[in-house]
């Protein structure tokens, strides 16, 4: 296992020639191209604002005003981890050409897939950065520096989650609509369209128990609220454990391996 | 060479396969958790063995081909060189860097163009940036895709995408080639330019391991050879003396299948023969005497006539006068009908003729047209037609046998019944291969005939140095 791991290292140049490729072959034919990164979050941002705002205006704290902008903070990162693992449990099955007939390191498809999603999610960060500066939110260059540790913390979690979900999938078909379903449900259990301060005490050790809250909580604290970033312990813990989680989803993926030829 | 090293071994491979019952065809999540059988679920139960026990070294620059039915396992044996799949026990060993060819062009997409395909491709089977770059426009030019290099891939033809494939798979520049029936990929032209590809390959101490069905490219460019059937070996080394049995093999089994073809088809005929009994016989009809030969136009197959004579038994025979359905062109064809009469008989005439797959008559004959008038006969006897050389073109051939009388008035007539199949060592056309030689003035210089094709199956005399030593 750890020898295939250290083989990761050499694929470097597979890995990105495969997401440069995925990125064109996405938008090759349409005729926005590459505006629709940036489209896709702003046409779910102004759903969800305008169904929050104007159908259901409801008590809103003030704490989380501008509300476009509280939730983008979450959505972005949102949409970069949900559409990975959907497409991770695919991407086994749709390149089993590879996989069946050329010698190819069957986890280059999933990593593949985080990451051009990373890409997108990067290139929604302008977009996000024009409303910070709309709405002349005060940035901390001190919280600004976390960025970079919560974005890899995230890069982790949903690089081990892809890993399990696109090797269990080969095996187990429906696993696929599960996942569509677990998704949707994931989403309400994310404090991204409702601030973690408005959840009662129960719900709120439920919700700590979803990774993803975490790293919503720290997107939104570092860019989002004022005041210093205090979910810094929870996010070092977030760190930790999806290493370890990485290391769990490689040994499956790599248990499962010689089963992938066979059953795609 | 001072120490032969062997690039590919192979040893006591075992290949098991997980085969589905269909009520499971697929597994999932919800039914494993509910029953409790994840873990068995990943672990095969019903099995398929694939290869069993196979075992077998390729030295270092030598050409090694598999040969074996469909299904024989061949595919999974490269496949496990390879490394794609793993072997259930044994173990393969490979000395160098490994280019498969076995799906051309698997890793293509189909959006971008055929540049970037290239190098993606290239990159997947272990090249790096700057080496497909220098390589790139060699690439371009073996396929012959200048023109089209930089549309998607999708509006390629077939022929361009399996082009393009080959050509990247062929710069990988390995040390050792897996190939998988991959030639029929171009035009004539292109597939000489692989095969001159690969004896590049020969020429620069390369090895090479071929699957293929095209026994005359495995006679022509391996040093050895395996036959594989059932997964298991059947024939190893020589490639002469495999490809000899392998063929023999095939020769057994067609035989067979020719065998038990015609065998239904005289059974679903005398079936319906029993049936046209019930009705009146047709009339004797006092015409000329080639009106059996419009008999022999009639499409389908059938049997017919008032069975005065009736023709109990036909066989068709080689030169060793043992019954069979497969032929050399040039062999002798002997065709025996046992015929009986249940009385006297002086009016009759027997008749053969032989008809190829589109159903054009190729000869026919009988003995009135050639001469030989009836005196009598009674009781059991049996008629040879002997023919000394058969210069038939390759494909399957039918023949019709027929007892008459003088003015066409049929006793018993079979109507394509009998199928005997002919191999040739050339892939002539036509119907008839007259015998011939070419001659050439000094001027014309020409190279001696090259023997590609397959062994002769068995039966036929091998010459001393086709013996195995």
């Amino acid at each position: 296992m750890f020898r295939n791991l250290a083989n990761l290292a050499k694929y470097r140049a597979l890995i990105q020639s495969l997401v440069v490729r995925d990125l064109k072959a996405r938008y090759r034919g349409s005729v926005l191209g590459f505006f629709w990164s940036f489209a896709n979050p702003l046409l779910l941002l102004l759903i969800y604002t305008f169904v929050f705002t104007v159908v259901l205006p409801g008590y809103r704290p003030a704490e989380i005003q501008p509300y476009a902008l509280f939730m983008f903070c979450g959505i972005l990162p949102w949409t970069w981890f949900s559409s990975s693992l959907s497409e991770a449990s695919n991407v086994l099955i749709s390149g089993g050409n590879l996989i069946k007939k050329v010698l190819f390191p069957a986890e280059v498809l999933p990593i593949v897939a985080v990451l051009s999603n990373m890409v997108h999610f990067f290139l929604g960060l302008p977009i996000l950065a024009g409303f910070l500066i709309y709405y002349r939110l005060p940035l901390n260059l001190a919280e600004l520096a976390w960025f970079p540790i919560v974005v890899f913390t995230q890069l982790l979690l949903t690089l081990s989650l892809a890993l399990i979900v696109s090797s269990l999938t080969v095996h187990f078909r429906d696993l696929k609509d599960l996942l569509s379903n677990l998704l949707t449900f994931w989403f309400f259990a994310t404090p991204i369209i409702y601030p973690m301060s408005l959840v009662p005490g129960l719900g709120k050790t439920l919700l700590d128990l979803n990774p993803f809250t975490h790293l919503v909580v720290s997107y939104q604290e570092i860019l989002f609220y004022d005041g210093a970033f205090g979910h810094w312990k929870w996010l070092l813990a977030l760190l930790v454990a999806s290493a370890g989680l990485f290391l769990f989803g490689y040994f499956v993926f790599d248990r499962l391996r010689d089963s992938f030829a066979e059953e795609v | 060479m001072a120490e032969t090293v062997n690039a590919i071994e192979a040893v006591a491979v075992s290949k098991v396969y997980r085969r589905y019952s269909h009520k499971r065809q697929f597994a999932t999540l919800k039914s494993a958790l509910l029953s409790r059988s994840l873990i068995r679920d990943l672990r095969p139960d019903e099995t398929f063995p694939a290869l069993r026990n196979v075992s077998f070294a390729v030295p270092r620059g030598s050409t090694y081909g598999i040969i074996g039915r469909n299904g024989s396992g061949k595919s999974t044996m490269l496949k496990c060189v390879a490394g794609i799949t793993k072997p259930t026990s044994g173990h393969v060993t490979v000395r160098g860097r490994i280019s498969a060819l076995i799906e051309l062009g698997a890793g293509f997409h189909p959006e971008i163009s055929g540049r970037e395909n290239v190098f993606i491709n290239g990159i997947m089977l272990g090249l790096s940036k700057r080496e497909i770059t220098r390589r790139f426009d060699e690439i371009v030019d073996f396929a012959e895709l200048r023109d089209f290099i930089d549309a998607p891939v999708k509006t390629y033809s077939s022929g361009m995408y399996m082009r393009l494939g080959f050509a990247v798979a062929i710069h990988v520049d390995p040390d050792v080639l897996l190939v998988d029936e991959v030639l029929a990929v171009g035009d004539e032209g292109f597939t000489h330019k692989c095969l001159d590809k690969f004896a590049e390959f020969r020429r620069r101490g390369k090895t090479i391991l071929i699957v293929t069905h095209s026994l005359p490219l495995v006679e022509r460019f391996c040093d050895e050879a395996l036959w594989l059937g059932g997964g298991e070996i059947r024939a190893i080394g020589d490639t002469r003396r495999v490809v000899g049995a392998y063929v023999t093999d095939v020769g057994h089994s067609e035989e067979a299948a020719i065998a038990a073809e015609d065998a239904r088809t005289r059974a679903r005929v005398s079936s319906d023969a029993a049936l046209e009994a019930a009705q009146p016989p047709p009339e004797r009809h006092a015409a000329d005497p080639s009106a059996t030969l419009s008999d022999m136009f009639r499409s389908s197959e059938g049997r017919w006539g008032s069975r005065e004579i009736e023709i109990t038994d036909v066989t068709l025979a080689g030169p060793d006068g043992e019954p069979r359905h497969l032929f050399q062109t040039g062999d002798p064809l002997i065709v025996t009908m046992r015929v009986r009469a249940s009385q006297r008989m002086t009016d009759f005439v027997f008749g053969v003729a032989v008809f190829n797959a589109e159903g054009a008559c190729c000869y026919g004959t009988n003995t009135w047209l050639e001469e030989l008038g009836s005196l009598e006969f009674t009781g059991e006897g049996e008629v040879r037609f002997v023919v000394d050389r058969l210069d038939l073109v390759e494909g399957t051939y039918k023949i019709d046998v027929a007892v008459h009388n003088k003015d066409g008035y049929p006793y018993d007539y079979h109507r394509l019944l009998y199928t005997f199949r002919m191999k040739s060592r050339t892939k002539d056309v036509g119907v008839f291969r007259p015998p011939h030689r070419w001659e050439f003035s000094p001027a014309v210089a020409m190279e001696p005939a090259r023997r590609l094709e397959p062994r002769q199956p068995a039966g036929e005399p091998h010459s001393a140095a086709d013996e195995p030593a």
